[in-house]
């Protein structure tokens, strides 16, 4: 940024500082660093939202997660992880003047940017084709507590309850569960716990391998899900037929923690189904457009690496770009387990 | 401790550029100007844009107090389109004063003038950088003019949700007007924190720099670390209204109130950026116009700091009323009354800089003077609303109004006058007319006051806020209020002639009509575009001995061997 | 503070090189606790789950933040402006979950008028 002051007609005693090549370099550093603290508080609006709606609604969150895939999320972890070894790599190529492999490793993390990118657009569409996108286009939205979009929602519902109960349940598996669930006669609050400490002993294995519970659907809801007593949500929204007969018998994981289907959500809690999403895409759209200015600054990079611009003395903008790139990667670090690995 | 350079070119030239080219006339053409990196010249344009947002969000005070006056004069209720064009006003002028004057104006206009000067440093650490914070001012700018021909704006410069997320006023464009304008404050403050770390002068320590840079520099903290949650609460907001989202919206699961805690996370500590510098001002003018040292510089130094600090600790005080949990209340009211102590601190150093000082009731000095008044009464008030107890009360009535207003107009503003007239004389090279600055000083002083005063005794009889309409009751305290506010313009216009007036007509101004020893006062006025030929002496800022009255030029004189000797002193 | 200590430093060129086996031994780690923090979510520990997780996140960043981004070698001032962000960051995320979590239960249950207030 500092960079195009002249060499000469200087006071002296600008020169014995910015116009050292290292003092230069270090206000450009200390610049980015300065930038950098304002994009993790940037972030850190959308963290906080995350946060919020998430200690206040767990089950949200345990729910809407269903329909991330957390491989994908892995693996552009690795991804986004490994063009940060070959930033690293590169700033040391440029340190020691080593020109062919300062290029060689801004277009790997170039192709890491792109890489990233390809799996991210593979992710939305599998939202979009399940009608998961954010706001008004999301099958789950709801307005003054009811869904807007009645026909969508069931897809979705079916969808999410699949993946939450194993990911290879029958096709009308989620229904399935999520009537034989809500039929539960719910209102007796004090037989609730009582029916949840004897379902937590019974644990069971199910066909994926996920440790379960078995909960006799006479006894109510489990009470790790919420004390407000379930209403019928099949008839309330008119969404389920309640046609299934499961022998009584509801299966859910073990312990509470990590899945749910959506007959187990309150209708308060349905209703913020959409918010998940909402959460979703802003952390990783906002995530994914940073992605995209890093990649357009390594691309700058590149060009000028081609000319051969930077050398032991002056490699200030592979530093500060790989800073940049580097912070790219440190929000996807905290983005990943959050969104994808929620339990 | 200070090094002395060349001690041959003592005297009022020390500073004068070959040719008597400045950093005004020595390249000419608009190209010259747009694509300037000098700080200076970025500066000038800051002012001439800013203040040109003061004089739009002015005229819709102006509007909205003669609106009341209107109707506190007649007897019938008013329309609904006029209800909404109040509400309108109001919205606008404090949209338009807050994110485009107040912010920017002393760190933007006076830092980026002064900055660098005062570190004997040739520019700000990232010149461009600069030039795009000036850049993003305007695009921010261009977003607001296109929302007052397309539509207006009615919900409060606040932005709350749900009315925001809802009105088919031009909210989103201006939620993105705001966005833009706060890059610009997030790359000035980015660059004012490089430029005292890295720019400092050999022999300027962190206890030697101007106590205006340390303002500066926890402004920039402050413009850094609060200013992106803004960015990202009205990215949300925007979300909110395009997409519908539903993190704020209740109609849709979402909170309101979250919306405020993100707002005021950002928006409290913005009442500091727009004071701290101010209270910069305050302590140079304090030590040069009572000619001696500054009391307790390490104490302003710090509480500068501390306020800082405490501006991120205090935002829920802001929503008492507003569904906040009695427990998140109670620590927001507690701590709120922390940030008396600090900026008790300064004033408190300033009047014992006055003690025994000789004071010299130059214009700027005048705007001191009122400073610590209004400041005092605004901050005094701030306490009694930090009390939860009296502020359900006076929640949204006018004391609140009249509150905010005695230290963002009161205090702000009148420092920053007081700053322009005090560094006029370098920007400009031109000396104003000290007759026609007071009589504008009185002007200002009597018309706020008058405007204000009323205000808290309104709002304590229960005139609530942004309300066009009000019964009979309160139409004595409009209308005062409402003359008062026409004093207050008429001065402000006095001081706009003033100035114009002086760029004409004004008596060339000499390098140091003050005899303070900041080092921007060691090069000529106006400054060459290097800022200095030579090297200035560094020395200790707030000690005035070498600098000698010559009433010739009616401006003081450098003499060398007086301040080789002062530094001698101050090392042993 | 910065500049007095350039002219001290026993200078090598600018800044700090990083060795490669470093950088590598850095990017194994990283790949271990990643393998680690998806594993880690097949068993449950109840809330310990979540804490786990940003343990092991933190313990990333950190060693992203140190290596690659060369703080562990920098000026310790760029440490603490990083440093300070995230410290601010859990100001604001703390009270405002703090707050939110405190008022809910206000939203979920009307708030009552109890008579006796208003006959005094």
């Amino acid at each position: 940024m500092s960079s195009e002051h002249g060499h000469d007609n200087h006071p002296p005693h600008l020169a014995h500082h910015f116009e050292t090549p290292k003092q230069q370099f270090e206000s450009g550093k200390l610049g980015m660093w300065v930038f950098l603290a304002t994009e993790i508080l940037m972030f850190g609006g959308l963290f906080c939202a995350y946060s919020i709606y998430r200690g206040n609604h767990q089950d949200v969150f345990l729910y809407g997660y269903g329909a991330l895939n957390k491989y994908w999320g892995a693996t552009n972890t690795v991804v986004l992880l490994a063009s940060s070894l070959t930033m690293a790599w590169g700033v040391r190529a440029a340190q020691k003047g080593q020109q062919k492999l300062l290029l060689a490793m801004l277009i790997a993390t170039f192709m890491g940017g792109v890489g990233f990118m390809c799996i991210k657009t593979i992710e939305y569409k599998a939202k979009w084709d399940h009608g998961l996108f954010p706001g008004t286009m999301n099958a789950f939205y709801y307005k003054n507590g009811a869904p807007a979009y009645p026909d969508k929602i069931e897809h979705a519902i079916a969808y999410i309850d699949a993946h939450n109960t194993g990911g290879h349940a029958p096709a009308h598996g989620g229904e399935h569960l999520a009537d034989a669930h809500a039929e539960a006669p719910a209102h007796d609050e004090h037989a609730a716990p009582e029916a949840a400490s004897e379902a937590s002993e019974a644990h069971a294995e199910t066909a994926e391998g996920h440790t379960a519970v078995i909960i006799p659907a006479a006894f109510g809801a489990p009470a790790d899900v919420s004390l407000i007593p379930h209403p019928a949500v099949t008839t309330e929204t008119g969404l389920l037929d309640t046609a299934i007969d499961n022998a009584g018998v509801t299966v859910l994981p073990h312990a509470g923690h990590t899945q749910r289907v959506w007959a187990s959500l309150s209708p308060e809690e349905q209703g913020k189904v959409h918010i998940f999403f909402a959460i979703y895409f802003l952390m990783t759209g906002l995530h994914g457009l940073h992605v995209l200015i890093g990649m357009a600054v390594i691309l700058w990079l590149i060009i000028k690496a081609a000319k051969g611009t930077f050398g032991k003395e002056y490699f200030t903008p592979v530093d500060i770009g790989g800073l940049y790139w580097h912070l790219v990667d440190l929000i996807w670090i905290f983005l990943f387990p959050l969104l994808y690995l929620i339990h | 401790m200070s090094v002395i350079h060349d001690p041959v070119k003592a005297g009022i030239h020390g500073g004068q550029a070959p040719g008597g080219t400045n950093y005004i006339n020595n390249s000419k053409g608009i190209l010259s100007w747009l694509l300037t990196v000098d700080h200076k010249r970025i500066g000038l344009m800051y002012m001439v844009c800013v203040l040109g947002a003061f004089l739009l969000g002015g005229s819709f005070a102006i509007m909205l107090r003669t609106m009341l006056f209107i109707r506190a004069a007649s007897e019938t209720p008013i329309s609904e389109g006029a209800q909404n064009m109040y509400n309108q006003a109001f919205t606008l002028h404090g949209a338009i004063l807050v994110f485009m004057f107040i912010i920017p104006a002393v760190p933007a206009i006076l830092g980026n003038m002064v900055l660098p000067l005062m570190l004997g440093a040739k520019d700000v650490a990232f010149p461009r950088l600069n030039l795009l914070s000036w850049y993003c001012w305007v695009g921010g700018a261009i977003f607001f003019m296109f929302v007052l021909i397309n539509g207006g704006l009615d919900t409060g410069w606040t932005f709350y949700t749900p009315y925001s997320s809802s009105t088919t006023t031009a909210a989103t464009t201006a939620t993105m007007g705001a966005f833009i304008l706060g890059f610009s404050s997030i790359l000035t403050g980015l660059n004012f924190i490089a430029t005292i770390h890295m720019l400092r002068p050999p022999g300027m320590g962190w206890f030697q720099m101007p106590l205006f840079l340390w303002a500066l520099y926890a402004t920039s903290v402050i413009q850094v670390l609060a200013t992106p949650v803004l960015a990202i609460t009205l990215l949300l907001l925007m979300a909110e209204r395009i997409l519908h989202v539903g993190i704020f919206d209740p109609a849709l699961g979402g909170d309101p109130v979250l919306f405020q805690h993100f707002f005021w996370f950002y928006s409290h500590p913005a009442v500091y950026i727009m004071v701290l510098p101010a209270m910069g001002i305050i302590s140079e003018l304090m030590s040069t116009f009572c000619r001696r040292h500054i009391f307790g510089y390490s104490f302003i130094a710090f509480s500068s700091v501390a306020i800082a600090l405490l501006g991120f600790l205090v935002w829920g005080h802001h929503m008492f009323t507003s569904g906040q949990s009695a427990m998140t209340n109670a620590v927001f009211s507690l701590i709120t009354f922390s940030v008396a102590i600090p900026s008790a601190i300064k004033v408190f150093n300033w009047l014992a800089t006055m003690y025994k000082g000789s004071i010299w009731l130059a214009t700027p000095m005048l705007y001191a003077l009122a400073f610590i008044w209004l400041f005092t009464i605004g901050g005094l008030t701030g306490v009694f609303l930090g009390a939860l107890s009296l502020d359900i009360m006076a929640h949204d009535t006018y004391f609140v109004v009249a509150h905010f207003h005695y230290v963002m107009v009161g205090s702000m503003l009148t420092a920053f006058i007081g700053g322009m007239y005090y560094w006029w004389p370098k920007m400009f090279g031109k000396m104003y007319s000290e007759p026609v600055a007071k009589v504008a000083w009185f002007l200002i002083f009597f018309g706020f006051n008058l405007t204000f005063f009323i205000q808290f005794i309104a709002g304590s009889k229960g005139m609530p806020r942004r309300y066009a309409d009000f019964v009979p009751e309160y139409a004595i305290y409009h209308e005062i209020s409402t003359i008062g506010s026409y004093v207050l313009a008429s001065g402000l216009f006095l001081v706009l002639f003033n100035w114009i007036h002086s760029l004409k007509y004004g008596r060339k101004a000499p390098q140091n009509p003050w005899g303070a020893n900041t080092l921007e006062w060691h090069t000529s006025s106006p400054p060459p575009t290097e800022n200095f030929v030579e090297d200035p002496p560094v020395s200790e800022p707030y000690v005035l001995g070498a600098w000698e009255y010559d009433a010739s030029i009616e401006g003081f004189v450098h003499n060398k061997e007086k301040a080789a000797k002062l530094a001698q002193m101050s090392h042993h | 503070m910065s500049h007095a200590h350039t002219h001290d430093d026993h200078d090598h060129g600018i800044g700090h090189i990083t060795p490669v086996s470093l950088l590598l031994g850095v990017f194994a780690l990283l790949m271990v606790f990643t393998v680690l923090t998806v594993a880690v979510t097949y068993v449950d520990l109840g809330p310990a789950n979540i804490w786990i997780a940003l343990g092991v996140a933190v313990a990333k960043a950190g060693l992203v933040a140190l290596y690659f981004m060369h703080l562990r070698y920098d000026s310790p001032f760029n440490g603490l402006i990083l440093v300070s962000a995230f410290l601010f960051l859990a100001i604001f995320i703390g009270i405002s979950l703090m707050d939110t979590g405190e008022y809910q239960q206000n939203i979920h249950t009307p708030a009552t008028v109890r008579p006796a207030a208003v006959g005094g």
